[in-house]
């Protein structure tokens, strides 16, 4: 099954609502419960990242049976140092985008400690790329 | 799956106009409207009670058992909420209340809130003990922990491990009764309950094997026959013993914000089952922010808005306010008794007082088998797409995404829906197409529509 979600860049209203309805999905298609929370968060995470520091971006979701594939692609500034962005606290975060209570630096790493894989690729000035694949039964990693 | 789930709300049938009031209101969509009454998804109810508020004709009511059900027990003792004293008026004194009590049957009256001291301090320890654990969601609300179990199965870890101040109250209670050599079988311990989900507690507990409560009377019943022994003996009331009082913090305990303040670190206080479900799926996305403890009531002002009160929710609450700040002038007079029994019992209550884990039952599962939930969810989103989209709930469901989904569960037709049945099945006569309607909203619902 395919969901696909636009995420426009600067939206904050909106974010999260691509988390919210596959949260929903998930939910209807018993899935452990554990593992629908950690989708939730991760997606959230790369949902916001978008919004805060790129232009728009596309969320595709696929879902089969063995594992939940979540695709975030974006257009904008890219992420020169991925190591770097990785670091807990680290962020480039502007000041209109900390206003909004975002900036901690802490989201990245909440996608790796919620997701089995995770996968980033980023261009400069093009965008990024971040795949997200959580397997649905535990242990299956 | 068999009903195991024990419901205090009851439609009686003969009342039930078959409106779409309840269906609308239920916020986890388990009404629908057949054969012209409303009818009860029994797993999917958590006894909430808005159903009961929404319905036009009264037709929703709360079981209760049956008052004389006391009297099968020596001694008799009614475990009181404060919302209970927060039913009468300032003026009438809380002796001549108990006195009421006393005089319809009750042996003995406790207030349930005596045991909220003991249960902060828990809360706080565990709150230390479980840094990993946040927020943690308060338990004592039990519409609350049934609406997460079936809405948020993910978020029953958060619920807090412990029983609400009104069973330590009983727990600590019984212990005192039975420490005076009385035999156990002889002891009655009755709940007064201020709304359904509480009965539904008590007849079905969750993470408790059994309740310490032996019944329940229903808050509104006792408010009237208290009430009509105070009229009648206007100046002459039993005699009742020297007590102990609630004190200040302990009668607002049921109230909204009577809990989160005691705790420590960043606490929320919501009330209103609305107000709940929003602030849960928050949580659930990770956007809620950082908390420590979330207070959460079904009830709109809490448990003085409970379903079973006789009196304003907001007259109530500033009742118990005002009673609570009676508590200081009377204590600047002497006139405070405060031993507080429950601290003789609290190494008891404390070792009674754990829930053990709180199961989640998602009713959103459309399957036990994934790949078959896949299919359903299919099927689902391709009916949805054929019907009109504007949650009219002529289908006797409450809006088309749920059609959709029962058609799929084999509940209902597509052709429940009118628009449906005239529109796309154009194939089909009128006379079908109201045949199908009349199996819905009964037979005799349609008849006056056509002058004769
Ligand atoms: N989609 C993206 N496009 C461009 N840069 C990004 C993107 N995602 C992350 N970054 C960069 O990586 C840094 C760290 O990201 P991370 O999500 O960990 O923290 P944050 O977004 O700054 O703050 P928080 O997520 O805690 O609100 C960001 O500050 C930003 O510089
Ligand atoms: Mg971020």
């Amino acid at each position: 099954m395919k969901f696909e979600y636009l995420i426009e860049g600067g939206d904050f209203i909106r974010a999260g609502h691509a988390s919210s309805d596959i949260k929903k999905i998930l939910n209807q298609l018993n899935l452990d419960p554990a593992i629908v929370r950690r989708i939730a968060v991760s997606m959230y995470e790369a949902e916001v990242n978008v919004v805060a520091h790129a232009f728009r971006g596309v969320m595709k979701v696929n879902i089969n049976p063995e594992r939940i594939l979540v695709l975030v692609e974006d257009e904008g500034p890219g992420i020169p140092d991925i190591a770097q962005a990785m670091q807990e606290g680290y962020s480039t975060a502007s000041d209109k985008v900390r206003e909004m209570g975002f900036g901690a630096g802490m989201g990245l790493s909440n996608m790796k400690k919620n997701t089995d894989i995770l996968d980033i690729h980023s261009a400069i000035n093009r965008g990024t790329v971040v795949k997200m694949t959580t397997f649905t039964k535990s242990g299956a990693s | 799956m068999s009903s195991a789930f024990h419901h205090a709300l009851k439609i009686e049938e003969e009342v039930c106009t078959g409106c779409t009031h309840c269906i609308q209101a239920c916020p986890t969509e388990a009404l629908r409207v057949k054969g012209g009454k409303a009818r009860l998804i029994a797993e999917r109810c958590v006894d909430c009670g808005e159903c009961m508020r929404v319905c036009p004709v009264n037709a929703i009511k709360v079981e209760e058992d049956d008052f004389t059900k006391i009297l099968d027990f020596e001694h008799r003792v009614a475990i009181v909420p404060s919302v209970f004293i927060g039913q009468f008026a300032r003026n009438i004194a809380t002796r001549k209340i108990y006195s009421g009590m006393l005089e319809e049957g009750f042996t003995h009256v406790y207030e349930a809130e005596h045991g909220s001291g003991i249960l902060i301090d828990l809360i706080n320890k565990y709150l230390a003990d479980h840094p990993g654990t946040r927020p943690v969601i308060s338990s004592f609300c039990p519409a609350i922990v049934r609406l997460i179990q079936v809405r948020f199965p993910s978020l029953v870890g958060n619920l807090m491990p412990f029983k609400a101040p009104l069973d330590l109250a009983a727990i600590s209670f019984r212990k005192k009764l039975t420490e005076q050599e009385i035999p156990e079988k002889n002891v009655g311990v009755f709940y007064i309950t201020p709304c359904a989900a509480k009965i539904a507690a008590v007849k079905s507990p969750v993470g408790e094997e059994t309740s310490p409560f032996n019944g329940v009377i229903n808050m509104n019943t006792l408010y009237s026959k208290v009430f009509s022994v105070i009229k009648r003996e206007e100046k002459s009331f039993c005699i009742v013993p020297e007590k102990e009082q609630l004190l200040p913090e302990e009668m607002e305990w049921t109230l909204t914000g009577g809990e989160a303040r005691h705790i420590h670190g960043r606490c929320l206080s919501i009330d209103g089952i609305s107000n709940a479900i929003e602030f849960l799926e928050r949580l659930e996305n990770g956007t809620l922010g950082n908390f420590d403890f979330l207070e959460m009531r079904a009830c709109d002002k809490s448990c003085a808005g409970g379903i079973l009160s006789s009196t304003n929710r907001f007259l109530v609450s500033e009742r118990l306010h005002k009673r609570a700040e009676q508590y200081y002038i009377d204590k600047g007079n002497g006139k405070i008794f405060n031993n507080k029994t429950i601290t003789l019992y609290k190494d008891y209550v404390i070792a009674n007082a754990s829930l053990h884990d709180i199961e989640p039952r998602s009713i959103m599962k459309l399957d036990e088998d994934m790949v078959l939930a896949m299919k359903k969810m299919q099927k689902i989103q391709k009916i949805k797409g054929y019907l009109p989209g504007i949650d009219c709930a002529a289908c006797g469901a409450p809006g088309c995404r749920a059609l959709a989904e029962d058609v799929v569960q084999g509940r209902a037709r597509t052709s429940d829906c009118v628009f449906v049945a005239i529109k796309v099945k154009g194939g089909e006569t009128m006379s079908q197409v109201a045949e199908y309607t009349e199996e819905i909203w009964g037979r005799n619902r349609f008849k006056n529509m056509l002058p004769e």
